[in-house]
């Protein structure tokens, strides 16, 4: 796949775009051609690699990165700059290569090209905006590639293996390994590049963005770090972090940006959870996750793409004239707030039903707190305040051909799973014995998600739009790092205007400067001897033992 | 020359919205009655504990980020002079 997105920019314009989404097809293909647990390995240096290893939990993440591939590139075909949709294709390439990768060198291989393909991405947007919001991007996560690099360095050379697996924490290593992984899902405390650089992609871009970065992070913590406790407790931050912030936020775009550190957040929890429900749960969420989140961007990359407008403020009343946009979008709200009939539903309750099953009621009481709190910062939110609210007086279209049918294309998939969740199901790492369709659970899910409804516009009033951004991490990196450094340039520059205008013209007339001159170069030049240089060292050694005693 | 309002935001329309939603939510808590509801701990069999759960987590969740908002939030172009 990456090689044949490299030959794209040879093709003629015409055949690029159709051969641009055959690849990813060609890749899903070949995907499911492949049995089980084939592998193939080389000899690099000293260590055997495994670049391709096949197993369900890298095929079921290979499968949705594919179809996900495919439809964004239609949705942006026409639209987006041909550099976005080549380096798409090698992001998207990469991703998949992250989750056949059998070694952990292979894996850091695809990851930073992952890095560098989705940098591209967001550049080939070509505003100021974005080329330095993919500058800061580049910087963070090649900050968590040295991380990871660092942790693998360590493990290799502690266990001599290279092999991907689990990975207990017991070492610093591994947990180098986490804190590097961690960052690519958008964990604490460096959460803040999701919203930060995602909005600022093309319409097209922002959908890529969506769904490759944080759900490699999500499958590789799914592989070496299922079980493990403190993951519980970052997911569970990650997504009330996600509910607080996209409650705040005005962009529409940055909304659905913090919704993503939200909803990887319930996969983040339900690996630490760890039972083969929870991982079976995590694993089904970041499937239908990928394609709500991408058809809720592709709705919002519509209205941007028409209107020009970003903002809540800015917009409202546009189900007046984009009748297809508003019911896509609802439908993916319906989905990322997990409503009974949708992909959301048949997904994220495997995770808050692990959590029952394993009698962690605090766990549970957040997790549910957190379904209607989705439902209220995305679910409603964002289609109440970019296609309903007060009527901002824009007209426009329904957006291009290519970008309906890609649109339609996943709404009808988040509708489809949930009402015939089977082949999803069937492809899951664990068997499956759940049946998400109980009276009970329809019924206390409807309860939660319509009374949070209720709160929303309830309280309406609280909920108005202003024209703001909200502080986050990023700050420190920002404003206080660049401000510290401007603070130390001006002390470095007064301390040389002083030494410039005071001491100078004092050191020069100074008496002291004069004695000490002429007994260096009386001293120490033509008639050096050894009796000086046993003073000198004398001295030296004298001031050594007296530092020394003193500390 | 002014527009008639589209007939999904017309007054009347959104009055008898609110009174469908109200049923609805009013149905859910009903139905409790009908379907087999048992729950995994025993504080979430009480009746209409999802309701007022939902409810209740969704208004303190808004005041938070009400609170938190009064803080940290800033003007929208607050990072265009800052950014190195």
């Amino acid at each position: 796949m990456i090689a044949g997105a490299l030959l794209a920019p040879l093709l003629p314009g015409r055949a690029r775009g159709p051969w641009l989404i055959a690849l990813p097809l060609v890749a899903l293909a070949v995907i499911w051609a492949v049995p089980l647990d084939a592998m193939s390995s080389i000899e690099f240096l000293d260590y055997t690699l495994t670049p391709w290893q096949m197993n369900s939990i890298g095929r079921l993440f290979a499968t949705v990165f594919a179809i996900m591939a495919a439809a964004g590139t239609l949705y942006g075909l026409h639209q987006a700059r041909p550099i976005e949709l080549v380096a798409a294709q090698i992001y998207a390439g990469s991703a998949i290569g992250v989750c056949f990768s059998g070694d952990l060198i292979t894996l850091f291989a695809y990851w930073e090209i992952m890095a560098l393909a989705s940098t591209v991405v967001i550049w080939s947007n070509g505003s100021e905006r974005a080329y330095r919001a993919s500058l800061r991007y580049v910087v963070m996560h090649l900050f968590g590639g040295v991380l990871l690099m660092a942790g693998i360095a360590g493990h290799v050379t502690s266990t001599g293996s290279v092999a991907f697996g689990p990975l207990a924490l017991d070492r610093a290593a591994h947990w180098l390994i986490l804190a590097g992984v961690l960052l690519n899902a958008g964990a604490p405390p460096l959460s803040a590049w999701i919203p930060d650089a995602y909005p600022e992609a093309s319409p097209s871009g922002s959908v890529f963005l969506s769904a490759f970065t944080t759900k490699t992070a999500v499958f590789v913590l799914w592989v070496a770090f299922a079980g493990a406790p403190i993951l519980v407790w970052v997911g569970l931050y990650m997504i009330f972090y996600g509910i607080i912030y996209a409650l705040l936020e005005n962009d529409m775009r940055r909304i659905l940006a913090y919704s993503i550190v939200n909803q990887v957040g319930f996969m983040v929890a339900g690996i630490g959870i760890g039972t083969e429900m929870a991982l079976n749960g995590a694993a089904a969420h970041a499937f239908a996750h990928i394609i709500y989140k991408a058809l809720l961007l592709m709705s919002a990359g519509a209205v941007l793409y028409m209107t020009g407008k970003r903002k809540c403020t800015d917009l409202g009343g546009l189900f007046q004239s984009m009748p297809l946009t508003t019911v896509c979008g609802i439908v993916g709200a319906l989905a990322i707030s997990a409503f009974p009939l949708t992909s959301g539903f048949v997904s994220k309750s495997m995770i808050s039903q692990a959590a029952a099953d394993e009698t962690l009621l605090w766990v549970w009481l957040l997790l549910a707190a957190a379904s209607a709190g989705v439902f209220l910062h995305a679910g409603i939110k964002f289609p109440w305040f970019v296609f309903f609210q007060k009527d901002s007086g824009l007209r426009p279209p329904d957006p291009p051909r290519n970008m309906r049918v890609a649109m339609v294309l996943f709404a009808v998939l988040c509708i489809a799973l949930g009402v015939y969740p089977a082949p999803l199901y069937a492809i899951l790492p664990f068997p499956v014995d759940y049946i998400p369709y109980t009276a009970a659970h329809v019924i206390t899910q409807l309860q939660l998600l319509l009374f949070a409804g209720l709160a929303f516009f309830a309280l309406l009033p609280l909920m108005r739009r202003t024209n703001t951004i909200t502080l986050d991490t990023d700050w420190l990196y920002r404003c206080l790092t660049p401000a510290a450094w401007h603070q130390l340039e001006r002390l470095w520059l007064a301390l040389r205007r002083i030494r410039d205008t005071r001491i100078q013209p004092w050191w020069q007339e100074s008496l002291l400067r004069q004695q000490l001159h002429a007994m260096l170069t009386s001293r120490f030049s033509a008639r050096a001897t050894i009796g000086n240089f046993v003073l000198l060292t004398t001295l030296v050694l004298l001031s050594y033992l007296v530092l020394y005693l003193l500390f | 020359m002014k527009r008639t309002p589209h007939w999904l935001v017309r007054r009347s329309t959104i009055r008898l919205l609110w009174i469908a939603f109200a049923t609805v939510l009013a149905a859910t808590v009903a139905a409790e009655t009908i379907g087999d509801l048992h729950g995994h701990f025993g504080v979430d069999a009480s009746p209409g504990f999802s309701a007022w759960f939902g409810f209740g987590a969704c208004v303190a969740m808004i005041l938070l980020a009400k609170l938190l908002g009064l803080i940290l939030k800033r003007p929208d172009g607050y990072y265009d002079n800052r950014d190195p």
